[in-house]
């Protein structure tokens, strides 16, 4: 369960993130998680949902954004992304290349920040609710 | 109501390690010092393995050191100590595998500058080793005869991490029916152009060929930081 790592280093970063900025509450985060990066999606799910508990950061969205691998084949002189992840051979000519390009990111891309919730529930900054 | 704000943070959620294990490998590289990551299934033979490289090298004269990651016991330890190298155990309690700062943490009074090679046998697991950077400057992958020759397949993001695969217990190969073209089509299939070499602890064979491997990596190490 190596996702419970990368679930709390997730969370290190968005909170301090957030914290650079001024405050205010996470309420999501983005990911890019490459197919080469041997993370599972609902272990990080799950991870990511057990570490946020009783924190800021508690029912914030975790959205993942696949990427493919991408491999340079030099017979052909261009990038070609691959179906998978078994075989690391040029989709048009057959070619064996150890030259990746993409398919190996871990990277949060980016977080949801919502107004600072605790300024905004203090008596003097409650605005009456419409009747 | 005011929207929430999406802050673009395009950042590496391990750059933390990322960014020890760097400075780490720059250290090393500096004091002429090649650290070998070994990563595998449990039951590979890594710790076979590892001994019997210790123990070659120390016959040879080269000052070699190892630590070693375990879930909970400290046998492996025990295990490479009759080398008479250098070891020191990794117990992660739990964890599956072994960060940059724990390998950092046990290198503490070892004078680095005076060995030529450091390995680290990571915890056995094709998983979840494959993204943390240990500062290492080789890391190997083993995969063993009893294994059966589509492992790589299997694992491809781990195997695809790996500088040099070991094939381990080539002396069961027969007994196993082991498939060499096969597992060797795999390994390349996953990694190409990956240098494999077909080993056994018992026999001694591709033992001469690793030793020629590390030697040649470390030249080129000392050549780069001269």
């Amino acid at each position: 369960m190596h996702e419970l790592s990368i679930a709390t280093s997730i969370v290190d970063i968005a909170w301090e993130q957030a914290r650079q900025q001024g405050g205010g509450r996470v309420t999501g985060v983005t990911l890019r998680i490459g197919r080469l990066s041997c993370v599972h999606e609902d272990a990080l799910r799950s991870s990511f949902d057990l570490v946020t508990e009783g924190t800021p950061l508690a029912g914030a969205s975790l959205a993942v954004i696949e990427v493919p691998v991408r491999i340079w084949c030099g017979p052909c002189n261009a990038e070609f992304e691959l179906p998978g992840i078994q075989r690391f051979a040029c989709p048009a000519c057959g070619h064996l290349s150890g030259d990746i390009r993409a398919g190996r990111e871990l990277d949060l891309e980016s977080i949801q920040i919502a107004p600072d919730q605790i300024a905004a529930d203090t008596p003097e900054a409650k605005q009456p609710e419409p009747s | 109501m005011i929207e929430p704000r999406i802050l673009e943070v395009r950042t590496k959620i391990l750059k933390k390690n990322d960014e020890l294990a760097r400075a780490m490998r720059r250290e090393f590289e500096s004091l002429g010092l090649l650290v070998v990551n070994m990563v595998s299934s449990p039951g590979t033979g890594k710790t076979s393995f590892l001994r019997e490289t210790l123990s070659r090298l120390r016959a040879r004269g080269i000052p070699v050191a190892a630590v070693v990651g375990d879930l909970e016991t400290d046998n492996d330890a025990r295990r490479l100590a009759e080398s008479g190298a250098p070891v020191r155990q990794i117990m992660t309690h739990g964890l599956c595998h072994l960060e940059a700062d724990m390998v950092q943490s046990h290198l503490a009074g070892w004078n680095l500058a005076d060995l030529h090679y450091l390995f680290i046998e990571n915890v056995g697991n094709l998983v979840c080793p494959t993204s943390w950077d240990l500062g290492e400057s080789v890391r190997l992958a083993l995969l063993s005869v009893t294994e059966g020759e589509d492992k790589p397949l299997k694992y491809p993001g781990l195997f695809n991490t790996a500088d040099i695969a070991a094939i381990t217990k080539t002396d069961l190969a027969a007994a196993c029916e082991f498939n060499r073209e096969l597992a060797r089509a795999n390994i390349e299939a996953v990694r190409p152009g990956m240098r494999i070499i077909e080993t056994s602890v018992k026999t001694g064979a591709g033992i001469d060929e690793w030793f020629d491997y590390l030697a040649e990596k470390r030249r080129a190490l000392e050549a780069r930081t001269a």
